[in-house]
Protein backbone atom coordinates (compact mmCIF):
# COMPACT_ATOMS: atom_id res chain seq x y z
CA UNK A 1 0.00 0.00 0.00
CA UNK A 2 1.19 3.37 -0.75
CA UNK A 3 2.29 6.20 1.96
CA UNK A 4 -0.97 8.95 1.38
CA UNK A 5 -3.00 5.49 2.03
CA UNK A 6 -1.51 4.17 4.83
CA UNK A 7 -1.90 8.32 6.02
CA UNK A 8 -5.50 8.01 5.59
CA UNK A 9 -5.87 4.76 7.45
CA UNK A 10 -4.44 6.42 10.11
CA UNK A 11 -6.91 9.00 10.18
CA UNK A 12 -9.72 7.40 9.28
CA UNK A 13 -8.64 4.78 12.24
CA UNK A 14 -8.35 7.84 14.40
CA UNK A 15 -11.50 9.67 14.17
CA UNK A 16 -13.27 6.17 14.28
CA UNK A 17 -11.75 5.67 17.68
CA UNK A 18 -12.39 9.05 18.95
CA UNK A 19 -16.38 8.15 17.79
CA UNK A 20 -15.94 5.11 19.68
CA UNK A 21 -14.59 7.16 23.16
CA UNK A 22 -17.02 9.87 22.44
CA UNK A 23 -17.12 10.53 26.64
CA UNK A 24 -13.37 10.66 26.34
CA UNK A 25 -12.80 12.73 23.48
CA UNK A 26 -15.31 15.69 24.02
CA UNK A 27 -13.68 16.01 27.55
CA UNK A 28 -11.21 19.45 25.99
CA UNK A 29 -14.51 20.37 24.39
CA UNK A 30 -16.26 20.52 27.77
CA UNK A 31 -13.17 21.53 29.78
CA UNK A 32 -13.08 24.95 27.14
CA UNK A 33 -16.68 25.78 27.00
CA UNK A 34 -16.98 25.50 31.24
CA UNK A 35 -13.48 27.03 32.23
CA UNK A 36 -14.41 30.44 29.83
CA UNK A 37 -18.13 30.43 30.90
CA UNK A 38 -16.67 30.41 34.51
CA UNK A 39 -15.51 33.78 34.01
CA UNK A 40 -18.18 35.84 33.88
CA UNK A 41 -19.23 34.32 36.60
CA UNK A 42 -16.20 35.07 38.94
CA UNK A 43 -14.86 38.35 37.60
CA UNK A 44 -18.52 39.87 38.16
CA UNK A 45 -21.05 41.84 35.86
CA UNK A 46 -18.24 43.85 34.47
CA UNK A 47 -18.84 44.06 30.71
CA UNK A 48 -15.41 46.15 30.19
CA UNK A 49 -13.71 44.23 31.68
CA UNK A 50 -14.47 40.79 30.28
CA UNK A 51 -14.51 42.74 26.93
CA UNK A 52 -11.11 43.55 27.22
CA UNK A 53 -9.74 40.07 28.21
CA UNK A 54 -11.82 38.19 26.48
CA UNK A 55 -8.98 37.12 23.47
CA UNK A 56 -6.58 36.25 26.71
CA UNK A 57 -9.33 34.11 28.02
CA UNK A 58 -10.50 31.98 25.52
CA UNK A 59 -7.04 31.58 24.58
CA UNK A 60 -5.56 30.62 27.85
CA UNK A 61 -8.77 28.15 28.06
CA UNK A 62 -7.81 26.52 24.24
CA UNK A 63 -4.38 25.74 25.53
CA UNK A 64 -5.04 24.22 28.08
CA UNK A 65 -7.89 21.97 26.67
CA UNK A 66 -5.16 21.23 24.37
CA UNK A 67 -2.58 20.39 27.28
CA UNK A 68 -5.55 17.87 28.62
CA UNK A 69 -6.24 15.89 25.87
CA UNK A 70 -2.46 15.39 24.54
CA UNK A 71 -2.18 12.61 26.38
CA UNK A 72 -4.62 10.78 24.47
CA UNK A 73 -2.11 10.65 21.41
CA UNK A 74 -0.03 7.92 21.48
CA UNK A 75 -0.71 6.71 25.45
CA UNK A 76 -3.24 3.88 24.46
CA UNK A 77 -1.84 3.13 21.22
CA UNK A 78 1.83 2.46 23.72
CA UNK A 79 -0.24 0.32 26.00
CA UNK A 80 -1.90 -1.92 23.40
CA UNK A 81 1.00 -2.94 21.24
CA UNK A 82 -0.03 -0.85 18.37
CA UNK A 83 2.61 2.07 18.22
CA UNK A 84 5.18 -0.94 18.07
CA UNK A 85 3.35 -1.91 14.84
CA UNK A 86 3.56 1.52 13.49
CA UNK A 87 6.89 1.77 14.16
CA UNK A 88 7.76 -1.37 11.83
CA UNK A 89 5.79 -0.31 9.43
CA UNK A 90 7.72 0.38 6.16
CA UNK A 91 6.73 3.61 5.19
CA UNK A 92 8.45 7.08 6.73
CA UNK A 93 7.35 7.62 10.24
CA UNK A 94 6.96 11.18 10.20
CA UNK A 95 4.40 10.82 7.52
CA UNK A 96 2.41 8.24 9.84
CA UNK A 97 3.01 10.48 13.16
CA UNK A 98 1.41 13.29 10.94
CA UNK A 99 -1.41 11.47 10.12
CA UNK A 100 -2.23 10.63 14.08
CA UNK A 101 -1.67 14.41 14.99
CA UNK A 102 -3.84 15.59 12.12
CA UNK A 103 -6.44 13.37 13.50
CA UNK A 104 -5.98 14.33 17.10
CA UNK A 105 -6.47 18.14 15.71
CA UNK A 106 -9.83 16.99 13.96
CA UNK A 107 -11.15 15.68 17.51
CA UNK A 108 -9.90 17.74 19.86
CA UNK A 109 -8.68 21.33 18.01
CA UNK A 110 -11.73 21.92 15.38
CA UNK A 111 -14.45 21.66 17.65
CA UNK A 112 -12.68 24.90 19.22
CA UNK A 113 -13.41 26.61 15.88
CA UNK A 114 -17.25 26.13 16.06
CA UNK A 115 -18.17 27.09 20.02
CA UNK A 116 -15.34 29.90 20.22
CA UNK A 117 -17.07 32.58 18.49
CA UNK A 118 -20.57 31.57 20.41
CA UNK A 119 -18.14 32.00 23.62
CA UNK A 120 -16.86 35.28 22.63
CA UNK A 121 -20.21 37.00 21.70
CA UNK A 122 -21.00 36.01 25.14
CA UNK A 123 -18.18 37.81 26.79
CA UNK A 124 -18.87 40.62 24.83
CA UNK A 125 -15.77 40.38 22.09
CA UNK A 126 -16.42 43.32 19.47
CA UNK A 127 -18.10 42.12 16.06
CA UNK A 128 -14.73 43.60 13.91
CA UNK A 129 -12.32 41.03 16.22
CA UNK A 130 -14.43 37.43 15.29
CA UNK A 131 -12.74 36.94 11.70
CA UNK A 132 -9.27 37.33 13.65
CA UNK A 133 -10.11 35.09 16.68
CA UNK A 134 -10.92 32.48 14.06
CA UNK A 135 -8.44 32.45 11.96
CA UNK A 136 -5.94 32.81 15.33
CA UNK A 137 -7.77 29.66 16.51
CA UNK A 138 -7.45 27.72 13.02
CA UNK A 139 -3.26 28.82 12.67
CA UNK A 140 -2.67 27.85 15.94
CA UNK A 141 -4.87 24.91 17.34
CA UNK A 142 -2.73 22.84 15.10
CA UNK A 143 0.59 24.37 15.98
CA UNK A 144 -0.83 22.73 19.99
CA UNK A 145 -0.97 19.54 18.77
CA UNK A 146 2.01 19.34 16.49
CA UNK A 147 3.93 20.82 19.88
CA UNK A 148 2.13 18.98 22.02
CA UNK A 149 3.03 15.50 20.25
CA UNK A 150 6.71 15.86 20.46
CA UNK A 151 6.21 15.95 24.54
CA UNK A 152 3.94 12.88 24.32
CA UNK A 153 6.43 11.25 22.54
CA UNK A 154 9.03 12.59 24.64
CA UNK A 155 7.42 11.25 27.57
CA UNK A 156 5.15 8.28 26.94
CA UNK A 157 7.64 5.71 28.19
CA UNK A 158 7.58 7.14 31.48
CA UNK A 159 4.95 5.53 33.88
CA UNK A 160 3.75 9.14 35.71
CA UNK A 161 4.85 11.55 32.66
CA UNK A 162 1.80 13.46 33.17
CA UNK A 163 4.16 16.36 35.26
CA UNK A 164 7.07 16.42 32.56
CA UNK A 165 4.61 16.50 29.73
CA UNK A 166 3.38 19.80 31.34
CA UNK A 167 6.65 21.16 32.27
CA UNK A 168 7.60 20.12 28.80
CA UNK A 169 4.72 21.36 26.51
CA UNK A 170 3.96 24.85 28.17
CA UNK A 171 7.20 27.06 27.68
CA UNK A 172 6.84 25.84 23.43
CA UNK A 173 3.26 26.79 23.85
CA UNK A 174 4.14 30.59 24.71
CA UNK A 175 4.97 31.86 21.59
CA UNK A 176 1.30 30.61 19.88
CA UNK A 177 0.04 32.04 22.93
CA UNK A 178 1.41 35.64 23.26
CA UNK A 179 0.99 36.17 19.16
CA UNK A 180 -2.23 34.50 18.79
CA UNK A 181 -3.99 36.35 22.01
CA UNK A 182 -2.06 40.02 21.06
CA UNK A 183 -3.71 39.27 17.32
CA UNK A 184 -7.10 39.20 18.86
CA UNK A 185 -6.32 41.94 21.13
CA UNK A 186 -4.87 44.16 18.44
CA UNK A 187 -8.39 43.77 16.03
CA UNK A 188 -10.53 44.29 19.08
CA UNK A 189 -8.87 47.67 19.41
CA UNK A 190 -9.85 48.31 15.97
CA UNK A 191 -5.63 47.42 14.63
CA UNK A 192 -4.57 45.61 12.28
CA UNK A 193 -3.00 42.32 13.08
CA UNK A 194 -1.97 41.04 10.15
CA UNK A 195 1.63 40.73 11.69
CA UNK A 196 0.75 38.62 14.47
CA UNK A 197 -1.25 36.33 12.09
CA UNK A 198 1.50 35.57 9.55
CA UNK A 199 4.04 34.94 11.93
CA UNK A 200 1.10 32.11 13.39
CA UNK A 201 0.87 30.88 9.93
CA UNK A 202 4.65 30.89 9.10
CA UNK A 203 5.00 28.86 13.22
CA UNK A 204 2.41 26.33 11.42
CA UNK A 205 3.52 25.65 8.54
CA UNK A 206 7.27 25.05 10.01
CA UNK A 207 5.20 23.02 12.57
CA UNK A 208 3.58 20.71 10.30
CA UNK A 209 7.42 20.39 8.33
CA UNK A 210 9.31 19.48 11.45
CA UNK A 211 7.67 18.81 14.37
CA UNK A 212 6.97 15.12 13.32
CA UNK A 213 10.46 14.45 12.95
CA UNK A 214 11.32 14.90 16.31
CA UNK A 215 7.91 13.27 17.38
CA UNK A 216 8.93 10.28 15.40
CA UNK A 217 12.49 10.31 17.06
CA UNK A 218 11.17 10.43 20.36
CA UNK A 219 8.83 7.60 19.20
CA UNK A 220 11.49 4.71 18.59
CA UNK A 221 13.67 5.92 21.96
CA UNK A 222 9.99 5.67 23.84
CA UNK A 223 9.99 2.10 22.70
CA UNK A 224 13.19 1.32 22.98
CA UNK B 1 23.97 -12.64 -1.48
CA UNK B 2 22.72 -15.03 1.03
CA UNK B 3 18.73 -14.86 1.27
CA UNK B 4 17.71 -14.96 4.44
CA UNK B 5 18.12 -13.25 7.61
CA UNK B 6 21.97 -13.19 9.11
CA UNK B 7 23.01 -12.08 12.51
CA UNK B 8 26.59 -11.90 13.30
CA UNK B 9 28.07 -11.42 16.53
CA UNK B 10 25.35 -9.92 18.15
CA UNK B 11 25.11 -8.81 21.91
CA UNK B 12 23.08 -6.34 24.60
CA UNK B 13 23.43 -5.37 27.59
CA UNK B 14 20.46 -4.52 30.25
CA UNK B 15 21.45 -3.04 33.18
CA UNK B 16 25.26 -3.54 33.91
CA UNK B 17 24.66 -7.34 32.54
CA UNK B 18 25.49 -9.28 29.39
CA UNK B 19 22.15 -10.44 28.03
CA UNK B 20 23.91 -12.47 25.11
CA UNK B 21 27.05 -11.48 23.58
CA UNK B 22 28.34 -12.95 20.12
CA UNK B 23 25.43 -14.75 18.59
CA UNK B 24 25.35 -15.45 15.47
CA UNK B 25 22.94 -17.30 13.36
CA UNK B 26 21.13 -17.74 10.34
CA UNK B 27 17.76 -18.22 9.19
CA UNK B 28 17.01 -19.40 5.45
CA UNK B 29 13.87 -19.37 3.61
CA UNK B 30 12.21 -22.47 4.69
CA UNK B 31 13.87 -22.57 7.99
CA UNK B 32 11.95 -21.80 11.11
CA UNK B 33 14.35 -20.48 14.14
CA UNK B 34 13.37 -21.59 18.41
CA UNK B 35 15.03 -19.39 20.97
CA UNK B 36 14.36 -21.02 23.83
CA UNK B 37 15.94 -20.06 27.61
CA UNK B 38 14.79 -19.64 31.13
CA UNK B 39 12.57 -16.44 31.75
CA UNK B 40 14.54 -13.44 32.01
CA UNK B 41 17.29 -15.02 29.16
CA UNK B 42 16.33 -12.15 27.01
CA UNK B 43 14.42 -13.67 24.23
CA UNK B 44 12.22 -11.04 23.19
CA UNK B 45 15.01 -8.53 23.68
CA UNK B 46 16.69 -10.16 21.06
CA UNK B 47 13.37 -10.72 19.07
CA UNK B 48 13.00 -7.05 19.31
CA UNK B 49 16.26 -6.31 18.33
CA UNK B 50 15.70 -8.48 15.07
CA UNK B 51 12.87 -6.64 14.36
CA UNK B 52 14.14 -3.44 14.73
CA UNK B 53 12.65 -1.64 17.44
CA UNK B 54 15.89 -1.89 19.65
CA UNK B 55 19.56 -1.47 18.39
CA UNK B 56 21.50 -4.53 19.51
CA UNK B 57 24.76 -3.07 21.42
CA UNK B 58 26.88 -4.61 18.97
CA UNK B 59 27.05 -7.20 15.85
CA UNK B 60 24.80 -6.88 12.99
CA UNK B 61 21.91 -8.02 11.22
CA UNK B 62 21.55 -8.47 7.49
CA UNK B 63 18.53 -9.39 5.41
CA UNK B 64 19.04 -10.49 1.74
CA UNK B 65 22.68 -9.51 1.88
CA UNK B 66 21.58 -5.92 2.78
CA UNK B 67 22.38 -4.31 6.02
CA UNK B 68 18.90 -4.40 8.36
CA UNK B 69 16.39 -2.61 9.95
CA UNK B 70 15.50 -1.52 5.79
CA UNK B 71 12.49 0.00 4.56
CA UNK B 72 12.77 -3.52 2.23
CA UNK B 73 13.11 -5.73 5.51
CA UNK B 74 10.16 -3.73 7.50
CA UNK B 75 7.88 -4.47 4.40
CA UNK B 76 8.48 -7.90 4.71
CA UNK B 77 8.85 -8.86 8.71
CA UNK B 78 5.65 -8.80 10.53
CA UNK B 79 6.01 -9.12 13.82
CA UNK B 80 3.48 -10.33 17.04
CA UNK B 81 4.60 -9.24 20.23
CA UNK B 82 3.25 -9.88 23.75
CA UNK B 83 1.00 -6.79 23.72
CA UNK B 84 -1.40 -7.41 20.73
CA UNK B 85 -1.83 -4.62 19.03
CA UNK B 86 -5.23 -4.21 18.37
CA UNK B 87 -7.15 -1.58 19.51
CA UNK B 88 -9.65 -2.65 21.90
CA UNK B 89 -13.06 -0.27 20.67
CA UNK B 90 -12.39 -1.26 17.43
CA UNK B 91 -14.34 -4.90 15.71
CA UNK B 92 -12.02 -7.52 14.84
CA UNK B 93 -12.53 -6.93 10.76
CA UNK B 94 -11.93 -3.18 11.25
CA UNK B 95 -8.47 -4.10 13.15
CA UNK B 96 -7.55 -6.65 10.40
CA UNK B 97 -8.29 -4.08 7.79
CA UNK B 98 -5.97 -1.55 9.49
CA UNK B 99 -3.34 -3.96 9.53
CA UNK B 100 -3.49 -4.35 6.07
CA UNK B 101 -3.99 -0.95 4.95
CA UNK B 102 -0.15 -0.64 6.12
CA UNK B 103 1.39 -3.38 4.38
CA UNK B 104 1.04 -5.51 1.14
CA UNK B 105 -2.21 -7.71 0.63
CA UNK B 106 -1.42 -10.86 1.76
CA UNK B 107 -2.95 -14.45 0.74
CA UNK B 108 -5.92 -14.41 2.79
CA UNK B 109 -9.32 -11.71 2.70
CA UNK B 110 -9.83 -10.57 6.01
CA UNK B 111 -13.04 -12.59 6.01
CA UNK B 112 -10.80 -15.63 5.13
CA UNK B 113 -8.12 -14.85 7.88
CA UNK B 114 -10.55 -14.83 10.42
CA UNK B 115 -12.37 -17.99 9.22
CA UNK B 116 -9.07 -19.33 9.16
CA UNK B 117 -8.51 -18.37 12.87
CA UNK B 118 -11.92 -19.97 13.77
CA UNK B 119 -12.80 -16.30 14.71
CA UNK B 120 -15.79 -16.55 11.72
CA UNK B 121 -18.46 -14.62 13.22
CA UNK B 122 -16.86 -12.19 15.49
CA UNK B 123 -16.45 -10.02 12.77
CA UNK B 124 -18.26 -7.20 13.95
CA UNK B 125 -17.77 -8.26 17.41
CA UNK B 126 -15.71 -5.26 19.25
CA UNK B 127 -12.06 -6.34 20.77
CA UNK B 128 -12.75 -5.77 24.07
CA UNK B 129 -15.75 -8.54 24.10
CA UNK B 130 -13.15 -11.44 22.94
CA UNK B 131 -11.41 -13.72 25.36
CA UNK B 132 -7.57 -13.37 25.24
CA UNK B 133 -7.08 -16.43 23.25
CA UNK B 134 -9.29 -14.60 20.58
CA UNK B 135 -7.42 -11.69 20.32
CA UNK B 136 -4.39 -13.94 19.88
CA UNK B 137 -5.65 -15.32 17.41
CA UNK B 138 -6.72 -11.69 15.90
CA UNK B 139 -2.89 -10.85 16.38
CA UNK B 140 -1.96 -13.67 14.52
CA UNK B 141 -4.58 -13.50 12.03
CA UNK B 142 -2.61 -10.25 10.84
CA UNK B 143 -0.17 -12.56 9.66
CA UNK B 144 -2.52 -13.78 7.17
CA UNK B 145 -3.53 -10.94 5.68
CA UNK B 146 -0.50 -8.97 5.05
CA UNK B 147 2.02 -10.30 2.70
CA UNK B 148 5.24 -10.91 5.00
CA UNK B 149 7.88 -13.41 4.30
CA UNK B 150 9.33 -13.23 7.53
CA UNK B 151 6.99 -13.90 10.86
CA UNK B 152 8.98 -13.04 14.27
CA UNK B 153 6.53 -14.44 17.08
CA UNK B 154 7.11 -13.91 20.76
CA UNK B 155 5.45 -16.18 22.45
CA UNK B 156 2.90 -16.72 19.93
CA UNK B 157 0.69 -19.97 21.88
CA UNK B 158 0.06 -17.90 25.44
CA UNK B 159 -3.52 -18.01 26.58
CA UNK B 160 -4.17 -20.39 23.32
CA UNK B 161 -6.08 -23.84 23.52
CA UNK B 162 -5.04 -27.08 21.90
CA UNK B 163 -6.70 -26.58 18.98
CA UNK B 164 -5.60 -22.89 18.95
CA UNK B 165 -1.56 -24.24 19.30
CA UNK B 166 -2.07 -26.86 16.20
CA UNK B 167 -3.68 -24.16 14.58
CA UNK B 168 -1.08 -22.01 14.69
CA UNK B 169 1.59 -24.54 13.48
CA UNK B 170 0.07 -25.78 11.02
CA UNK B 171 0.08 -21.67 10.16
CA UNK B 172 3.58 -21.33 10.75
CA UNK B 173 4.25 -25.08 8.50
CA UNK B 174 2.19 -23.51 5.39
CA UNK B 175 4.28 -20.63 5.52
CA UNK B 176 7.73 -22.29 5.69
CA UNK B 177 6.64 -24.85 3.01
CA UNK B 178 6.04 -21.42 0.97
CA UNK B 179 9.42 -20.40 1.62
CA UNK B 180 8.79 -18.11 4.47
CA UNK B 181 10.91 -18.11 7.22
CA UNK B 182 9.85 -17.39 10.97
CA UNK B 183 11.47 -17.12 14.16
CA UNK B 184 9.59 -17.81 17.41
CA UNK B 185 9.84 -17.88 21.24
CA UNK B 186 8.00 -20.51 22.94
CA UNK B 187 8.30 -22.26 26.22
CA UNK B 188 5.94 -25.52 25.23
CA UNK B 189 7.15 -27.99 23.33
CA UNK B 190 6.12 -27.63 19.47
CA UNK B 191 5.14 -29.75 17.11
CA UNK B 192 6.10 -28.78 13.26
CA UNK B 193 6.44 -32.00 11.11
CA UNK B 194 8.69 -31.82 8.14
CA UNK B 195 10.42 -28.48 9.02
CA UNK B 196 14.21 -27.47 9.46
CA UNK B 197 13.90 -26.06 12.90
CA UNK B 198 16.81 -24.52 14.08
CA UNK B 199 17.07 -24.23 18.32
CA UNK B 200 19.28 -21.50 20.11
CA UNK B 201 19.31 -21.47 23.78
CA UNK B 202 19.99 -18.72 25.10
CA UNK B 203 21.35 -19.80 28.70
CA UNK B 204 24.09 -17.14 29.09
CA UNK B 205 21.77 -15.73 31.89
CA UNK B 206 22.48 -16.10 35.48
Amino acid sequence: MSLSQAFFAIVVRDLLLAFRRRAEAANPLLFFVLAVTLFPLAVGAQPHLLQAIAPGVIWVAALLAALLSLESLFRSDFEDGSLEQLLLCPHALPVLILGKISAHWLVTGAPLLVVAPLLALFLGLPQQAMATLWLSLLLGTPLLSLIGAIGVALTVGLRRGGMILSLLVLPLYVPVLIFASSAVDRAAGGLPAAAQLDVLAAMLFFGVVLAPLPAAAALRMSVN
Amino acid sequence: MSAGLTASDLSCRRDERDLFAGLSFSVRPGQVLLLEGGNGCGKTTLLRILCGLRAPDGGSLSWDGAPAPNSDYLAQMAYVGHADGSKKELTALENLRFAQALAAPGAYTLEQALARVQLAGFDDNPVQTLSAGQKRRLSLARLLVCAKRLWILDEPFTALDRRGVALIESLIVAHVAQGGLAVLTSHQDINLPQVDLQRIFLDQCH
